[in-house]
């Protein structure tokens, strides 16, 4: 017969908690007492794939901190929904300076809090840089690379919605092909976002050979905690990557917010990765093999894929690209 | 600190902005009925008990068993687990071993010695029950337990009914029926063995009996009309296995013939194959697909080498020969003759073609209706005589002792609320949990833990239990396969994924409430949420 | 203790005295040579702990400058010309939020076309950018105000710019009197941050405000910045107590007594002018001076009480409004509003070209008799631009007006234009 000790849990760690594990091994998001980071009030659209991203990784962030941390946010909505004169949701040291400077200004505060350690005069605090991908990917980029370069004591997140959302969704450096944006609209003869422009900042990263760089989705919520601990106890550049749904933008149904994530790692159109020192370490392996189009179809920025007659010979472009990065990564290994 | 007006804020102000007024439609946390529970003809509520196992807390989960079914170890080998054939998990990988966890936790039970709660007070109200079969031992429990006086009223020498007379001991063991009956006596039931009821009316009148539950069972073998010379031996099923519980074995002989495609065939097959029969050949007229056995008692008496003549009659019998009729199956799945014919050595043949019920005992009572030889009740398990009440093989239904122990239940509840001049009327049933409710990403890959078998040449040859219980590791494993179809399972999902921090979470086993407040309907925890446990709903403006 | 040193030397040893915390560094001519300073001092340990971040561009640097700012600690950075209006959008930022970054704009031109010489078109095109703005007019004064301009700024939790011109100054060899670290520690308090970025108190910094406050939140820091016109002069006066000299304040004049002409000027260039006036004075003019320091906040009352007795104001200012004329010169009329004053300005030395003494004897002469127009522009070749001018009116396609100019004056000139950054 089929022995296996009792190491099951019944939903393992696929869900957020689970009764049956011990405690330890539960999530951060799981806890009672979590920090909510990011508190409610905040003014993000329903099912807000963004509100979600940054409490799971800023709480995860100041758990592996000890609740010693400081934000730097790059304009964005994530910055727009949570601080809006005279309520702020965050329950974390925040700062908000610009839309490209972020990742400079999480330098500034890491070398503050250097020197304020070095005389003894503050703990050891560490600092999180986060924004949207315009703010990342674009606008941000040099201040991004700049950190990087000089390995600064920052873990800089970024939250990829794949557009500028919080002006009316424009394209971004992160728009994937084929999507519908304002900037792109889905008319003419190569309808929405072209194909081999954009640039995928973790590969980026990676180039970069910063001690740690990751993907994460919102729907892996203990794979994004565990890299957030790991980025955490590192020291130096750190960068991570999540993908987080914006129902708006994508044109989802506000509770599908998670099940496209998921579809998008599942796919393989999103490769959910850690590399260290430029090296690839490790995947989350696809659990469920799909193809695109199960990614591709709840979503309106795609719907002149599939009306008024199916651009086949787009989705099979589409289709290349997640099985390129499904070979890239890996991402069918360990199954 | 002095802060710059209107550039720096206080942490977490945004409590101020209570974003629930953006909400069109409400989640609310509901209780799906699980397909187990729905299918569960004892009424169980499976998923309830497998809860408490999953914890390892292995007693809880069966006193939440027990609530239903004091049988759990006879259960947990003899029921045909429909359950399992409704559990969700069959189109993720393969159904839960329900059954299996059941006899975990009922042979738990007898090993630790696990004793039912006596009730706290009397009734002053005395309830006669006629059998001590699976129906009346249920019946006698759940009365028992509501306070009331209870008589068992046994025919035979021992209790179990048809459980003890029926059933091989291979597939069932009668210490674990000793000890199980023994459980409900010593929560306060009398047993009257050897106590055949002839008058109902006498008998409730003598003992003073305020009402009566009648399970008599369906002792008697059905005949059928073979011509047969006179040296041919034919018995019926029935008597065959109740021969097997005294001190003389049935005679059957080298070379056995079984007609009929039941489970009584399957196990008068197997028993004459332990017997020491070289040839166990069962005849039947139609084809396995049929046969009203159960497909893994028929695999297992294959395994056993018991031979099966599928669609086949016996037309005659002689001495040491049988002969038989090959059929045919028509355009409608009948079975028709052939003409082809076929001769068999038998020794003797088998007739298991059914059971009736004596229902001697009911002559003279007045309103009693009988047809199709069994006694008609209404939807509270009475009969036609106020305050007799009858269920099991006497009523109609199907004939398992899982339904036997329902209407054990179901009669005590009805009885119980006869007494006290109520009626009882079951709560509404929650819609069912069905497998689109569900999201199951969130369960783990794990397959069925498969109960060990007796080596098979023990099983040709012993009478020891076939299908052994799994233990402590594996039964636990198997619990935790249970997806809790419909029922909040405490998994922290909604709590995670609301976007809003809208989820209170009350702590273990208190589940969670809904932060109305700033939940803004987006729906996540509805989608998120793998057992079905949460719906939404519009909002009423 | 007096030293003969480089201005850029001088005032990284000032910065360097005040202990600063963190230092970001891009190179931009002409402040470079104080942050190669500071980079020296970080990392021979002679300035100790204190950050040095080699960042990626002055947008970067200022963005930095506003972290650490912003997380406690006493921050400061140095840029010119491109690079500050590369910084400007984190510029305003910083003042927005209140931050008291010290920074040295080493002032330059600002292109096209593209020159590293001297003249206040950098800062000036930031004077509504929030920061507080000092001109130094010596390497003396430009040590001195950056000592001052840490005490000013974390004190009204404002930035500020300490402006020194581009190598007249900083590329300048001087003597200067350094104070002592504890000159400079008696002078200077610790930091202590108005708000601060603390896990112990985790508020929001840099909210989105809207109609509803934006208004008043911009109130404040004019109200603020206009608070700096008060401390100014006491901070001066506690400077001459523990340094022994003058160093700093609003305005300054000089042979101002019973000038009927004052000339209006701020930065080194105040030295030539001084040296003008003392001839001119000798000669029997009755002319003065009025050099202004502060330039925002502007102080008003300062230069109204200055100039209010003279018949006419001369103010000649290294920086063009383009489209208007001055921009000091329009400030200094602000100050006179409604007195009989006539107001010249005078667009002088922008792009580096030097301001002469014999230009300015000729210049002030012109002005006395009321013979120049009300914008004039020293020493402007006339040839050259109507040569241009005739150009574009004859020719469509007239190509770059800088290098059509560069060919007319020669190769010489054009070969210097060339040494960009």
């Amino acid at each position: 017969m089929s022995f296996q000790p009792v190491k099951f849990y019944q939903t393992g760690t696929f869900t957020v908690g689970n009764r049956l594990l011990p405690p330890e091994e539960r999530s951060v998001q799981a806890q009672t007492k979590r920090f909510n980071s990011i508190n409610s009030g905040h003014r993000a659209c329903q099912g807000c794939g963004e509100a979600l991203g940054a409490r799971y990784a800023v709480d995860a962030a100041m758990e592996a901190a000890n609740g010693q941390l400081i934000c730097a946010n790059a304009t964005g909505c994530l910055e727009v929904f949570s601080t809006p004169y005279p309520e702020t949701s965050w329950q974390v040291p925040w700062i908000h300076s610009l839309f490209g400077n972020t990742a400079a200004v999480a330098t500034g505060i890491a070398a503050a809090l250097k020197v304020k350690q070095l005389k003894g005069e503050r703990r050891d605090i560490r600092v999180v840089a986060q924004g949207g991908d315009g703010g990342t990917t674009d606008i941000g980029f040099g201040c991004l690379s700049g950190m990087f370069e000089r390995n600064d004591d920052v873990l800089y997140i970024c939250y990829d919605n794949g557009g500028y959302m919080n002006t009316g969704i424009q394209r971004s450096s992160a728009t994937p092909p084929a999507a519908r944006t304002a900037t792109t609209l889905a008319v003419g003869d190569e309808p929405g976002n072209l194909f081999g422009q954009g640039k995928f900042v973790p590969a980026i990263a990676m180039a970069h050979e910063i001690p740690y760089v990751a993907t994460a989705t919102v729907a892996d919520l203990r794979d994004l905690e565990a890299k957030v601990r790991r980025a955490m106890a590192i020291r130096g550049a750190r960068y991570l990557h999540i993908l987080v749904p914006c129902p708006l933008g994508w044109g989802t149904a506000s509770h599908e917010t998670i099940r496209i994530a998921r579809l998008a790692k599942e796919t393989g159109i999103f490769p959910v990765f850690e590399a260290e020192h430029g090296e690839l370490k490790s995947v989350l392996a696809i659990r469920r093999p799909l193809p695109v189009e199960d990614y591709l179809k709840p979503q309106k920025r795609y719907a002149h894929l599939f009306a008024p007659k199916a651009r086949l010979e787009v989705i099979a472009r589409l289709q290349q690209l997640a099985d390129r990065n499904i070979r890239r990564y890996g991402l069918l290994e360990g199954n | 600190m002095d802060k710059p007006f209107a550039i720096t804020l206080d942490p977490g102000s945004s409590l101020a902005n209570k974003t629930g007024s953006w909400r069109t439609f409400r989640p609310v946390y509901v209780d799906r009925l699980p397909p187990c529970n729905a299918a569960c003809p004892a009424g169980e509520n499976i998923q309830g008990w497998l809860y408490h196992a999953e914890s390892g807390d292995y007693e809880q989960a069966w006193r939440a068993l027990t609530e239903n079914n004091p049988l759990p170890a006879i259960m947990g080998r003899v029921c045909y687990h429909p359950c399992q054939g409704a559990c969700n998990r069959q189109f993720v990988d393969s159904a839960v071993g329900i059954n299996a966890v059941e006899r975990f936790l009922g042979d738990e039970a007898i090993r630790h010695g696990w004793a039912f709660e006596k009730p706290g007070k009397s009734s002053g109200k005395r309830v006669l029950v006629v059998g001590a079969g699976p129906s009346g031992l249920s019946a006698a429990y759940h009365l028992a337990r509501q306070g009331h006086a209870v008589e068992i009223h046994e025919a035979g020498p021992m209790a179990g009914g048809m459980m003890r007379f029926g059933i091989p001991k291979y597939r069932l063991p009668r210490d674990v029926i000793d000890a199980e009956v023994r459980r409900i006596v010593d929560l306060g039931v009398t047993l009257k063995l050897d106590t055949k009821v002839a008058n109902i009316a006498e008998a409730m009148q003598a003992g003073r009996f305020d009402a009566a539950f009648l399970a008599v069972g369906a002792h008697i073998g059905k005949r059928a009309f073979i011509p047969a010379a006179d040296a041919t031996r034919i018995v019926d099923a029935v008597s065959v296995l109740r021969s097997m519980e005294g001190e003389e074995k049935p005679m059957l002989g080298r070379r056995v013939v079984v007609y009929g495609g039941g489970n009584t065939a399957i196990d008068v097959a197997r028993t004459a194959k332990r017997l020491g029969a070289e040839e166990a050949i069962i005849v039947y007229r139609r084809t396995r697909e049929k046969a009203p056995a159960h497909d893994s008692e028929i695999e297992e008496a294959l395994q056993e080498g018991v031979m099966v003549k599928w669609l086949s009659t016996i037309k005659q019998a002689a001495e040491g020969e049988i002969t038989i009729e090959k059929m045919a199956l028509d355009d409608k799945g009948f079975p028709q003759p052939t003409g082809e014919f076929e001769n068999l050595a038998a020794d003797s043949v088998v007739l298991a073609l059914g059971q009736d019920v004596d229902l001697g005992l009911l002559e003279g009572v007045p309103g009693l209706e009988v047809k199709d030889g069994v006694v008609q009740v209404g939807p509270n398990m009475m009969t036609g005589h106020a305050g007799i009440f009858a269920g099991g093989d006497m009523v109609p239904s199907e004939r398992t002792v899982t339904v036997a122990v329902g209407h054990g239940k179901k009669a005590a509840r009805h009885i119980d609320a006869w007494l006290a001049g109520a009626s009882y009327a079951p709560p509404p049933k929650h819609e069912v949990a069905t497998f689109d409710k569900l999201n199951p990403w969130y369960y783990s890959e794990a397959p069925l833990q498969v109960r060990p078998v007796l080596d098979i040449i023990r099983r040709q040859s012993t009478f020891e239990e076939v299908v052994q219980g799994l233990d402590e590791n594996n039964a636990l494993f198997e619990a935790r396969r249970c997806l809790s179809c419909g029922n909040c399972f405490e998994c922290d999902n909604c709590y995670g994924v609301c976007p809003d921090n809208a989820v209170i979470k009350l702590g273990p086993g208190k589940r969670f409430r809904f932060n109305y407040d700033y939940c803004k309907g987006c729906g996540i925890c509805v989608t998120e949420c793998p057992c079905g446990a949460i719906r939404m709903v519009p909002e009423e403006n | 203790m007096l030293k003969q040193i480089e201005g850029s030397r001088a005032v990284a040893e000032a910065v360097a005295l005040c202990r600063p915390e963190v230092i970001c560094a891009y190179p931009i001519s002409p402040q470079t040579h104080i942050v190669e300073a500071l980079g020296e001092f970080v990392k021979d340990g002679t300035l100790a702990p204190c950050e040095f971040i080699n960042v990626e561009s002055e947008f970067a640097a200022m963005s930095v400058a506003i972290g650490s700012s912003a997380a406690g600690a006493r921050t400061y950075t140095a840029t010119a010309s491109q690079g500050l209006l590369f910084m400007a959008e984190a510029v305003y930022n910083a003042s927005g939020l209140g931050l008291p970054i010290v920074m040295t704009v080493a002032n330059r031109a600002i292109g096209a076309p593209i020159n590293i010489w001297n003249d206040h078109s950098d800062a000036l095109s930031q004077r509504d950018s929030g920061w507080l703005q000092i001109f130094a007019e010596t390497n003396q004064e430009a040590l001195d105000l950056h000592i001052q301009a840490f005490r000013l700024a974390e004190e009204l939790s404002l930035p500020i710019m300490v402006c020194m011109d581009g190598f007249i100054l900083t590329h300048a060899y001087e003597r200067v009197d350094m104070p002592t670290q504890a000159q400079v520690d008696a002078y200077l308090p610790k930091y202590e941050p108005r708000q601060v970025l603390d896990p112990a108190e985790p508020v929001s910094i840099g909210a989105m405000v809207g109609p509803e406050a934006f208004m008043e939140v911009r109130y404040l820091a004019h109200a603020k910045q206009m608070e700096a016109l008060k401390l100014i002069p006491g901070y001066a006066a506690e400077f001459r107590e523990v340094f022994g000299r003058d160093s700093g304040g609003l305005t300054h004049t000089y042979k101002a007594d019973d000038a009927e002409t004052m000339v209006v000027a701020m930065g080194s260039l105040l030295g030539t002018i001084k040296d003008v006036i003392d001839e001119m004075r000798a000669a029997g003019h009755k002319i003065g001076v009025l050099g202004i320091t502060l330039f925002r906040p502007f102080p008003i009352a300062q230069v109204r009480e200055a100039l209010h007795g003279a018949q006419r104001v001369v103010v000649l200012e290294k920086s063009l409004a383009v489209g208007l004329g001055g921009i000091l010169a329009t400030n200094v009329r602000m100050a006179l509003s409604a007195l009989p004053i006539d107001v010249y300005t005078v667009v002088a030395g922008i792009g580096g070209r030097p301001i002469t003494m014999r230009s300015l004897h000729a210049l002030f002469r012109e002005a006395e008799r009321d013979d120049i127009d009300p914008v004039t522009f020293l020493d402007l070749n006339h040839d050259v631009v109507d040569k241009q001018l005739a150009r574009e009116r004859s020719t469509r396609r007239s190509g770059p007006a800088a290098e059509a100019i560069l060919r007319d004056i020669g190769v010489v000139a054009a070969k210097v234009a060339q040494e960009v950054r």
